[in-house]
Formats: C-alpha cells, structure tokens, sequence
C-alpha cells in the first residue's frame, strides 16, 4: 500500500458505499420532456464511487435519463490499476458492450504515455469530451506573494526554497501544469522544486504552514478555496477569464504562454458500430441544450467543453504530443 | 461564546435533531460492527439521505450521530471477534480481545464504550474552548515533523518486545514496512514490486491485511485448540459489565492523559486516530508499573482504554483543522467536508462567524451524540457480547464469512479474497512460530506515511538537514527512542537482577 491510509480507506469507503447501492443501480425516468434517442446506456467507471469520474457518470446519466434522451442509465465502478482495469475490459469484451460507455479524463492521456497501462485512446471509440476543469497555481491567503510574476521573482531568488506542491504524482497533472507554466515563463522547468502530496487536505495545509511557497491545482477547487478565504488565486490556465471567478488572473495576460484543461469525457468499445456512436454523441450533444444538465453541470461547477468525434480525436492527439514533450523534457520518458 | 453554546444547543434539542442523533447512532452502531464498513464508508452511504433533508445542522447532527456510533461499533468486532475494520481500532483488538476470550467480553465493550465516551465528549469539550487558538497549531507540523511523528508510532511496537521477542518484534515490524511499499504511490509516478499484477498497483489494502493477519489465524486457532475448559466463553460471565471501583481508579488516569493527547494528534492534520490510538497504548504500556506492563497484550483494562480513549478524542481533534481551516485532516473529515460543502456551509476561518449556528449546533451536538451512544449502548452490550455464546460450529464459519466479505467489500475485487487467504495462511504459520503479527500491521499502516513524509522532508531540505534545523523533528526523535529503548532497558536490568538474585542464592 503505497497510497498513504486516508487515500485507501477513502477508496475502500466509497467503493463499500457504492456495493451498498447495487440495489438502486438503474434510475427510471420521470418524465419525457425530449425525444428518446437510445434505450439505455451502461456507464462503466473506472474508479470508486465518489470521484470525480464517478460524479461525472453519475452526473451524465442523471441529466440524461432525466430529461428523456435515455431511456434508463445504469452504472459499474470497475476500480484496479489507476484506471487500466476497466480499459483492458473493455477492449477484451468489445462485443458484449455496444451499450457500455466508459468515463475517462486526462490522466489516460498520461498514463498510457507513462506506460502503467499497455493501452490507449487510439484502441477505443472516441465518443465525446464532455466537460473540463482548468489548472491553477495559488498562494496561501497571507502570503507575499500576489502574482505570478511574484512567484518567479522568488523562485529566482532561491529556488531551492521556493517549492511548488500538488495533489499528483511527481511526472502527474499538477507537476505537468506547474512545470509547464515555469516552462512558458523562461525557467527550466527541471528545476522546480515539485513536492508530491497525495490528497488535497494535506497540500492545503502545506501551503497554509508555508512548507510550500506555491501549490498546483485544479481551478475549481482552488475557487471553492478561494471563497473561503484560504488562498489566492494567481493565474489560471485558460485562454480568457472564468465567469465562475472573475477576479483571477490568467497566464496568459501575465505574459505567460500556458494553457490546459483538464478534460473530461467518454469512450466506447472498439470497434462500436457506426449508427450506435452517432446515436451517443446525438445524445451527448443535445443533453448540453436541456435544463436538467444545466443543473447537473452547476450543481458540480464543470465547465461545458463539448468536443464530438473528429474533434476529440485532435484534442486527444495535441495534448497527448504537448504532454509528451513536456514528460520527455523532465524526465519521465 | 456562550450565546454561541446556547445558539447550538436550542439547534441541536429540538426534537427532530434528538431522532436524529438517535437514529444516526443506531445505525453506526449496527453497520459499523462489520469489517470493511468503517465510519468513513457509512458516512458516505448516509450523505445523501443526510443531504436530502435539506437542513444543514439535522443533516450534521445525523452524520454527527453516525460516526460516534460507527467507531463505537468498529471497536466492537475489534475486541469480539479479533476483526479490527479500521486501523483506528486495531490498538484496541491487543487488550480487547484477550479480554473477550477470557470471558470477559461484557466487561472489555463497557470499558470501550465508557472510554470512548470520555474520550469524545472532553475532545469536545476541548474543541469547544481551543478550536479557533488551535488552528495555529495544526499548521506547525512540517512533512519532517510528520515524519518523526510517524517514528514515535512506530515505538508502539516496544509494547510487543517485552518477553524476549525484540528481534521477533522488529523483523515483523520491517516485514510490514516493506509491504507496505507496494504498489503506486504518491511519491513517485511508477508502481513498485507489483510483479506486473494489476491488482496490486493500489497496494495492500489496508482491511485484507487486518483480517489476514488478525481475524483469519485467530479463526484457525479457534477450529485447532478447542478452550480446554470453562474458562473461556460459557461461564456466563461475558454478561458481566460491572467494573469495580479499584479497575476504574485504574482506568480513570489513562482516560484523562489519553483524551488530551489523543485530541491533541488528532488536531495535525493527516495524524489521526491511527496514530492517536498506537501512540496512547505505546505511552500508556510505558507508564505503567511493571506488574501492569506484563498484562499489556494479554488484556490489560488500561491497554483498551488508551486506545479507545485516544482515537475517539483524535476524531474529535480532527474537526479543529475543518472547521477552522477548512482542511480535511482525515478521510472521514474530507468525506463530511464534502458534504458540507453540498449542503452550501464552507468550512474555514469563516464558518464561525457567517453560520455561528452551525459551527456551534456541530459541537454540541457531539456531546448529546456521545451521551447517547453510552445510554442506547450499555443495556445493547450483553445482548453484543452474546456472539461469543453462539455454539463454535456456527460461530466459526460466521467469522470466516465475516472476514471474507469484510475484505470483498472494501474494494468489490475478487483478488482481495485470494490475497486474504494467502497471507491468512502465512499469518497463521508465523503464529506456530510465536512471531508477534500486531507489529507486522503497525508497520503496514504507518509505512506509506512514514515513506511520504520522509521523502518530502528530503526534497524540501535536499538532504537530511532538516533534523537539524527543525527542532522539533529532533525532539520527538528522540521521545521515540525514548519510548523504544526504555522499555527493552528495564526488563533487562530486571532480568539481570533476577539473575544476580538467583546467584546469590
């Protein structure tokens, strides 16, 4: 068990909590507001009941079923192998699942690089990229530290002391983000310090305690930080503003070339029959226009980032190539 | 402060609130007497009936009521039948169910509920008074000082070295650290001694361990060595819940240093009740007169209540962070910061001022939580402490069934009972061997924390220089070979006088 304890009895109480619910695994629809464009659809998670592939799921199949584009919904947590599990079972039982729909985000991108699991996006259907979350880099509440032309003046200063943290592994999403930015701002990003925690509490009060001048995370958790008055937030990773909060800076306009988005969307069995994916994506797209995933969506506080078919499989391509380059260039591969 | 007391106790009476607390306790206790449903998993198999009534102090008080009742419940298969669910009770398994197997299993769940009892409410008590100057405190604990920390635990195992066994202690005490390096951690973005299998790339988990080292070999024992005489279970006495006045003056002190020390660990976070509870037992056993230190491990009163004691305290601890701070010092705190957070109260410096109601109907309604797991509790215990009389022919299958679902459940992965097995197998031949297994564990649960925080301290000071300039790190290094040595030193010196004795004669 190299996950410290809390990490693995999180996971073990969500995945208690989510056997529990075997009973109430499909939800019926109420109502039949839009024309039903499949029966049902099978989500398979990769991961526990509770996280954030688990929500998005949930979430997806709720909006759905709900508003009458899917006839019923029901749900598999196949947790192992940070993810690999599900994908390798899905692909060795391609033809059993035409119904079957897994969630996925950025990590297979890095993990199938890495080489932790032998698979990759290519051996699946790409159905569609659903919603994202930005990457942020903050700052402690009463830190001098007010931009991140701040931060870069005390890494260059001493940047032996001037650690960045995160909730990854080191050569994981948030080192990659933090490594990146450093990166597109003139610093050698093999130089940051990265220190690796393994849950968002323990880096929280990290930078709280000032072990760590900076931490790496993802924008919405950093907004509900935010609100609650613990951190500053010093750069986004999007292109322009984020509506959901207004008053953090981008990268970009400090002059700092890096953009990410951490995706997240769904995948099919390989070799899934033309009229079924367009009958996915039918769904998929036209749940965005309805009030039931608008609810969903900002119960949760994802950000809409609809990428279908042809799309997702450039998206998937150009983050794989700049993930790629930026891991060669640390180190990692 | 006292507006704010009586703010949260008009919130926390009224009469739904009392139901709730009521219910939320009831269904702890029950659920959480399974293996493989601790506090964590039941609260969040509660969430979302707690979220639904849309109240956000009755959805608190709820949870409140089922996390009190679910680790009141954990300490009850603990001590009955060897099966601790999760980590925080297997401190309370070394006293507790020796205690039960020597008939005194009425006697071991008073003693663990009273403690805990008191260990709960003066933990509120203390949040009560210290929550908002504490929140300084939480922050002072660097990865270095985390490290050392997770040291001082590790001196628990002192308590397994008495008689002879140090070498025996210390090799199983390695053997569960290195295991305790399978798999994917945080620290590095590779799986380690995985053997290319796929179910091991999340590591040992945690509750297989427990019941392969603990509940399995003692089910074995169970079928192999018949109790020879009435001694054990049929005597009648498992019903007994009476403590006297001299084991309770006994226990009163321990119960006093450990609701301190126990609140106090659990206020860093990422310590916990894990910790609380190893370091209660460790600092008890060493506090003890020598005639006591030898009923450590064989069922000392003081070596269950320390720990029941300390790991409720520490829970109580861990909502200072969370309240305060908004940091989530354990898993059962980020899963109730989760709801929170879904019932729109942030926790955080301002939770005190924008919701005073809230943060104070929390508080007190931990000690109506407590009071009424003691009172719904103590006249269930007799009917509890009944599972030992079930004839063994149906008792034994229950604990195996018991033991395999504990370990199926927690990851729905039929691996897990193939795991289970074999290292149940092994346990029970390190047993015929009078290896202590209590280290192997202590050293599972404590070495991915230990690993962490030590490579963190490393990165940060490129090198081992931060044992030198925090001296803190130092201080409780040295309080940890303190606690190791002390021990191993007095009952050598005993041995030799005993021996000089022996030559003078």
């Amino acid at each position: 068990m190299t996950l410290t304890l809390t990490k693995d009895l999180t996971r073990r109480a969500v995945m208690a909590a989510a056997s529990l619910t075997l009973a109430t695994l499909t939800v019926a629809t109420p109502t039949w507001a839009e024309e039903k464009i499949a029966d049902s659809i099978h989500f398979l998670i990769p991961g526990g009941a509770g996280g954030g592939w688990d929500g998005t799921a949930r979430g997806t199949g709720e909006a759905l079923t709900k508003a009458g584009l899917v006839g019923t919904a029901s749900f598999e947590n196949m947790s192992g192998g940070g993810g690999g599990k599900a994908i390798g079972y899905l692909i060795e039982n391609a033809d059993s699942n035409h119904g079957t729909l897994m969630v996925n985000s950025t990590p297979i991108v890095i993990r199938s690089l890495t080489g932790v699991f032998p698979h990759n996006f290519r051996d699946l259907t790409l159905v569609a990229g659903t919603i994202g979350d930005y990457a942020a880099i903050v700052v402690g509440k009463d830190s001098s530290i007010n931009s991140m032309s701040d931060l870069l003046a005390a890494y260059q200063a001493n940047p032996r002391k001037t650690a960045i943290g995160g909730g990854s592994v080191p050569g994981g999403m948030d080192h990659l983000v933090a490594a990146m930015v450093m990166k597109a701002a003139g610093e050698d990003p093999t130089g940051v310090k990265y220190i690796p925690y393994d849950a968002g509490g323990k880096a929280m009060a990290a930078l709280l305690s000032g072990e760590i001048a900076a931490l790496s995370t993802g924008f919405s958790e950093a907004v509900d930080l935010a609100n609650a008055g613990e951190v500053k937030i010093i750069g986004v990773t999007a292109n322009d503003r984020v509506a959901a909060y207004e008053s953090a800076p981008t990268m970009q306009e400090q002059g700092i070339d890096a953009s990410f988005v951490n995706w997240r969307g769904f995948f099919a069995a390989p070799g899934l029959p033309a009229d079924k994916l367009a009958m996915y994506e039918a769904a998929i797209a036209k749940m965005y226009d309805t009030p039931e995933w608008e609810e969903v969506r900002a119960r949760n506080g994802w950000v809409n980032i609809h990428n279908s078919g042809a799309d997702f499989k450039t998206f998937l391509e150009g983050q794989e190539k700049a993930i790629g380059d930026l891991m060669k260039e640390l180190g990692f591969l | 402060m006292l507006e704010g007391i009586l703010i949260g106790l008009g919130t926390a009476l009224s009469l739904t609130n009392i139901l709730m607390v009521i219910g939320g306790c009831l269904i702890g206790t029950f659920i959480g007497m399974l293996p493989g449903l601790g506090p964590m998993s039941i609260i969040a198999i509660m969430i979302p009936v707690a979220i639904s009534l849309g109240d956000p102090s009755a959805a608190l008080i709820l949870l409140a009521g089922v996390y009190y009742g679910a680790i009141f419940g954990g300490s009850t298969s603990s001590i009955l039948l060897n099966a601790p669910g999760v980590a925080g009770t297997v401190a309370s398994s070394f006293d507790g169910y020796p205690m039960a197997r020597a008939g005194k299993a009425g006697k071991a769940l008073t003693i663990a509920a009273i403690a805990s009892f008191a260990g709960g409410t003066i933990g509120a008590l203390l949040l009560m008074i210290f929550a908002p100057a504490l929140s300084s405190v939480a922050l002072l604990f660097h990865s270095a000082e985390y490290f050392a920390l997770m040291v001082v635990g590790l001196s628990a195992i002192a308590a397994f070295a008495g008689t002879g066994q140090v070498a025996k202690a210390i090799l199983m005490t390695l053997l569960g650290l290195i295991m305790a390096t399978v798999g994917e951690g945080a620290l590095f973005n590779m799986p380690r001694f995985t053997m290319g299998v796929m179910d091991l790339q999340s590591g040992f988990s945690f509750i297989t361990l427990a019941m392969a080292m603990f509940a399995l070999p003692e089910a074995l024992f169970l079928v192999m060595h018949p109790p020879k005489a009435a001694g054990s279970a049929e005597d009648g006495k498992i019903k007994d819940l009476r403590i006297s006045r001299d084991e309770a003056r006994q226990i009163a002190p321990v119960i006093g240093r450990q609701s301190l020390q126990g609140f106090f660990i659990g206020v860093l976070p990422g310590a916990g009740a894990t910790i609380a509870s190893f370091l209660g037992y460790a600092v008890e056993r060493n506090l003890a007169t020598k005639e006591e230190q030898a009923e450590f491990g064989k069922g000392s009163i003081k070596g269950l209540a320390a720990p029941e004691t300390a790991n409720n305290a520490a829970c109580t601890g861990s909502f200072v962070p969370l309240l305060t701070l908004g940091i989530p010092g354990s898993g059962t705190t980020a899963i109730l910061l989760g709801a929170l957070v879904a019932l729109n109260v942030t926790p955080g410096p301002r939770l005190m001022l924008d919701d005073p109601q809230i943060f104070w109907a929390v508080i007190i309604s931990m000690y109506i939580g407590n009071l009424v797991l003691l009172i719904l509790n103590l006249p269930l215990i007799p009917y509890i402490a009944k599972v030992l009389e079930v004839p063994r022919n149906y008792l034994i299958p229950f604990i195996f069934f018991f033991t395999l679902m504990g370990a199926y459940i927690g990851q729905n992965n039929a691996t897990e009972l193939l795991i289970l097995v074999g290292f149940g197998f092994c346990a029970t031949l390190l047993r015929f061997a009078d290896y202590p297994l209590a280290p192997l564990l202590i050293g599972f649960i404590l070495g991915s924390m230990l690993e962490d925080n030590f490579s963190r301290a490393m990165q940060l000071y490129d090198g081992l220089g931060f044992l030198l300039e925090r001296p803190m790190t130092l201080a409780l290094l040295v309080l940890a070979a303190v606690l190791v040595v002390l021990p191993t030193y007095r009952a050598r010196r005993a041995r030799l006088r005993q021996a000089g004795i022996a030559d003078g004669d």
